[in-house]
């Protein structure tokens, strides 16, 4: 394949991926670019060149060795579902983007301790972005068949480099604020990884089963190659403590390295996309060693002992059979590797590099002073140069330092070197003590301890190099030997350094910080970090600050780096959230910490602090003052939930009170009313007895006759007050529950032939035809007879009294259920409206509502008989409808259906 | 002879205040609600009438307001007579124009008095 041809297809590839890119940018929010599986897909930038080629050619090497940096993650991924979504909680409230600003935030907002961890992280990944590179350089020389040229500027591989670098800085750096998502990037990156191990797979499944007759084939071929036993087997102790150390760099690397940090947390967009990654990532670690092996062995068998580069046997063996195709589709799928992490790296490194050196260190005393627009042209142009530089600084190191090495050791330095975060990483997440100075001690002896045991060694030459210095020590004391430190000499030089660095980093860490305090905005941030869950909502609160700051001030500062608009929406929402006064002057802790927020996106946390600052004069607090504001501050999250829920209680106590009132108000005229109609209704007889009474006492020539008539009178007016009266204790006893019912078990159909025939007179006089098609049933149920009696006779009575006058009809119908029985009198006269479906029922309801005209009956029958009927545990109601005269229909329990 | 309508739906009442009226020397004409009364009066012009206030079909105050219209009745007189005793009912009917309003239960001897009063 000639250079320019494959240079081609790499132009129409990158292009591809900037398109996706680009179209992904646009549709940040469909469901296509904000999934679990793109979130899942993006993790997997975890797998780099280094993985594509690197571990063929470890296995081709040493065997099982490749196998723990993907053990790591596998084994710690589990945990994800709390730590992570810890970590992605604490990330989220504060605006952290990247690792130096989780660590430095976390140890008081620390300047210093921001750039040590962005020293670090540079020091340990630009080494690796060279390894993608160098990955990159050898594999094109590998499939055009040329050379590495040792001037820069005839190779190749310099101007994928530049262009390479071009394109990340153009792209990986569109937003100012570095804590929005760049969903253009991660949904490209996701697409590079299902390449990646699609492509992979491909090759693995060519190799296996087509150079190859499968797994079984390799094994019998391979097992007569040397040392193959020995590299099928982990080993004895020794072997399990390396690969012990190497597990615990790689569980540490997929939470620390500044690409995965970016990729897991700050892109994150959803915690829930969590429970997709913990399966879905294991899964594709899994898939992508299935044919590591075979492919190494399958490079030992074909090219055995012609010394070629073991890293690239998953080229080599297309290549070897000319199979073109197959070995650009492999090479496509290492330069997709190689990208994604040199992107995304170069993103995180450029964006700590701005906002923890840079920024802070640099040039914020002259971004104070200019306007928002330069502002942001000018962070946003430091990141894109800063990624520019750091891929340029990349290659140089490939050119001058690392040509030799075998990509697995570069990357393992570059592991070691980032694992001296995790002390302090870690530690703060989960313990308070941790301090600023603990974890600067930690990270520094940690990092010195590299330098000796790796670092050194490795820019002396390789470990097989005749230097005095690693092969018997400085100054010849063998106890100082950097690859057997203090005579520890049975682990390999990697898990050596791993060993020594992590415990001196640990040590020193936990030492430091238990024996000397920490500052008060330290401690403060140690509870928010620790206890996120508690203030995930209302974070702003936990924040200890006291001086003097105008809101105003503030709020200038905000508009030179977010611009005036954005400014003002945030506002708004801050006094929302806390319902606050908008003309309140003076800063509160709350919206300091809101405000420095607000910046951290823009300049990170260090330098949002002392913009913020430097307008607000802040009085120092001793730390048992912030931990009893903590404590009150608890509290009082405490004390205003009780709060609010006791007035959430008082509030409905005082809309039932109000209920109660309006019911009480409601009975009161009722009451009156009740009284009213009694004795209007009690008046009108007495008013007949007294004028009769008064026609005979006056008058003594009264014929005898209309004298008995007056006689009569007094008699039936003092029977209807004595019914009236009656009616009017059976209600009140119903009411007060002192009526008790009596229950029988009767037949129902009997009761209503027997009441019918206490009314057979007024049915004859108003001609009225009664249809009872039930009348000879037996339907038997529990009921106190005599009440019911009573409840017929007045519906009965009622039924009559409201007949059409001429063709009168009342008809009655009887209803058995397994549950109840119904029965239903009906009389074809007037209509009762709906609105009165409810009222009839209630005490002197007639009178009530026809105030001046005369009711028929005393108002009191239909509420004895609902009273009955509810005491019976029974419904009563009315039917009616125009034309269709009206029916009153009333249940009976059926207590007992089988005793029949 | 005087004539007297009464207008009332109680059968007992209305027949003691017959009998008395007849007694003093009244014609009397008897309504059983509203509706009968004005009936009879299309045809009688009675110089005083005695009104229940309530009564089905049409009340005593509806039936005093189409009294009043009745230009050949003005120089009729009207005692209602009720059982609603509240004052804003006494007020009402005798906003209405009733020249006497006398609560349920009344003294027999009493009303006639009034009565011829009032005619005199």
């Amino acid at each position: 394949m000639s250079s320019l041809g494959l240079l081609l297809i790499l132009a129409i590839y990158v292009v591809m991926l900037f398109y996706i890119a680009h179209w992904s940018e646009k549709r940040s929010h469909s469901k296509w670019t904000n999934n679990p599986y793109v979130y899942s897909f993006s993790l997997a930038v975890y797998c780099t060149a280094w993985t594509y080629y690197g571990s063929i050619g470890l296995a081709a090497q040493t065997g099982l060795d490749y196998l723990p940096i993907y053990l790591g993650p596998i084994i710690i991924i589990p945990t994800w579902i709390i730590i992570l979504k810890r970590i992605i909680r604490i990330s989220r409230v504060n605006k952290i983007t990247s690792i130096a600003d989780f660590i430095s935030l976390r140890y008081g907002n620390s300047r210093s301790l921001g750039a040590l961890v962005t020293l670090i992280s540079i020091f340990g990944i630009v080494p690796y972005i060279a390894l993608q590179l160098k990955a990159i350089s050898d594999t094109f020389h590998v499939v055009t068949k040329t050379q590495a040229s040792s001037n820069i500027f005839t190779d190749n591989t310099t101007y994928i480099c530049i262009a390479l670098a071009l394109f990340a800085s153009y792209y990986g750096n569109k937003y100012v604020d570095a804590s929005e998502k760049r969903r253009g990037i991660v949904t490209a990156i996701a697409i590079e990884s299902i390449l990646k191990l699609v492509f992979f797979l491909i090759i693995g499944i060519y190799v296996t089963y087509f150079v190859f007759d499968g797994f079984d084939d390799i094994y019998t071929k391979a097992s007569v190659l040397e040392n193959f036993d020995k590299k099928n087997t982990i080993g004895n102790l020794t072997n399990g403590l390396n690969w012990f150390f190497l597990c615990l760099i790689s569980m540490f690397a997929i939470f620390i390295l500044p690409r995965q940090f970016h990729t897991a947390i700050v892109e994150n967009n959803q915690e829930k996309h969590i429970r997709t990654a913990i399966w879905l990532l294991p899964l594709y670690l899994l898939l992508f060693n299935v044919f590591v092996f075979p492919i190494a062995w399958g490079g030992n068998i074909l090219f055995g002992t012609q010394g070629l580069n073991s890293d690239t046997y998953s080229l080599l063996i297309p290549q070897y059979f000319n199979n073109n195709f197959l070995t650009v589709l492999v090479f496509l799928g290492g330069f997709s590797a190689a990208i994604s992490m040199i992107i995304v790296s170069s993103i995180t490194l450029a964006t700590m590099l701005s906002n923890n050196l840079l920024i802070p260190y640099g040039f914020i005393g002259s971004l104070e002073n200019v306007s928002q627009e330069k502002n942001t042209k000018r962070i946003v142009l430091s990141r894109k140069i800063g990624i520019f530089s750091l891929i340029i600084l990349g290659y140089i190191i490939y050119r001058v330092f690392i040509l030799d090495y075998t990509l697995v050791s570069i990357g393992l330095v570059s592991f070691v070197i980032i694992a001296q975060l995790a002390p302090a990483f870690f530690g703060g997440l989960f313990w308070r003590r941790g301090s600023k100075k603990g974890a600067i001690t930690g990270i520094i002896l940690g990092f010195l301890v590299c330098f000796y045991t790796l670092l050194i060694p490795y820019a002396l030459g390789t470990t097989n190099s005749a230097s005095t210095f690693v092969q018997k020590g400085p100054w010849g004391i063998a106890l100082l030997k950097p690859f057997q430190l203090f005579g520890l000499d049975y682990l390999e030089p990697i898990p050596q350094a791993v060993f020594w660095s992590l415990l001196v980093n640990f040590l020193s860490y936990m030492a430091v910080s238990v024996s000397f305090s920490g500052n008060y905005r330290e401690r403060n941030y140690a509870e928010m970090f620790v206890d996120i869950d508690r203030y995930i909502t209302n974070h702003e609160n936990a924040y200890v600050w006291k001086g003097t700051a105008n809101i105003s001030d503030v709020q200038k500062i905000l508009e030179r780096f977010l611009g005036i608009e954005r400014t003002q929406r945030a506002m708004t929402i801050f006094n929302l959230k806390y319902n606050i006064d908008k003309d309140n002057k003076i800063a509160d802790a709350r919206f300091i910490k809101f405000a420095e927020n607000l910046l951290t996106g823009h300049i990170g946390t260090a330098s949002a602090k002392i913009v913020i600052s430097s307008v607000a004069k802040e009085d120092k607090i001793s730390l048992p003052e912030v931990l009893r504001i903590l404590e009150e501050s608890k509290e009082n999250i405490i004390i205003n939930k009780k709060l609010t829920e006791s007035s959430n209680e008082l509030k409905i106590l005082s809309e039932q009170l109000q209920i109660a009132n309006k019911e009480l108000i409601n009975k009161d005229i009722q009451k009156d009313e009740f009284l009213d109609t009694v004795t209007h209704e009690l008046r009108t007889p007495i008013t007949a007895i007294r004028a009769a009474t008064e026609i005979l006492h006056d008058d003594e020539n009264i014929p005898a006759e209309v004298r008995q008539k007056f006689l009569q009178n007094i008699i039936s007016e003092s029977d209807r007050l004595n019914r009236l009266i009656d009616k009017i204790l059976d209600l009140e006893k119903f009411e007060t529950g002192k009526q008790k019912i009596y229950l029988s078990k009767n037949n129902i159909c009997q009761t209503i032939n027997n009441t019918l025939e206490s009314l057979q007179q007024l049915i004859a006089n108003k001609n009225i035809y009664v249809d009872f098609k039930d009348q000879s049933r037996e339907v038997k149920a529990f009921y106190d007879e005599e009440r019911i009696i009573q409840v017929l006779h007045n519906l009965f009575s009622n039924a009559i009294k409201f007949c059409e006058s001429i063709a009168g009809k009342i008809t009655i119908k009887l209803i058995e259920n397994p549950d109840f029985v119904s029965v239903s009198i009906h009389n074809n006269g007037k209509e009762i409206k709906p609105e009165d479906f409810e009222a009839i029922f209630d005490k002197f309801y007639q009178s009530r509502n026809q105030n001046l005209k005369k009711p028929i009956g005393s108002g009191l029958g239909l509420a004895i008989c609902k009273k009955i009927i509810e005491h019976h545990k029974g419904k009563i109601w009315v039917e009616s409808s125009t034309g269709k005269g009206t029916s009153i229909i009333f249940t009976l329990p059926n207590y007992n259906t089988t005793e029949k | 002879m005087k004539k007297i309508l009464i207008v009332d739906d109680e059968p007992n009442i209305v027949m003691s205040l017959e009998y008395t009226f007849k007694k003093n020397n009244f014609e009397v004409f008897i309504a059983r609600d509203g509706q009968e009364a004005l009936d009879i009066l299309k045809n009688q012009l009675p110089d005083i009438i005695i009104l229940d206030v309530m009564m089905p079909m049409v009340d005593g105050y509806s039936t005093l307001e189409q009294i009043k219209q009745d230009a050949r009745l003005d120089h009729c007189k009207v005692i209602f007579i009720s059982a609603k005793n509240k004052e804003k009912d006494i007020e009402k009917g005798l906003a209405l124009g009733a020249n006497l309003y006398v609560t349920k239960p009344f003294s027999l001897k009493k009303l006639v008095e009034q009565a011829q009063e009032l005619i005199n």
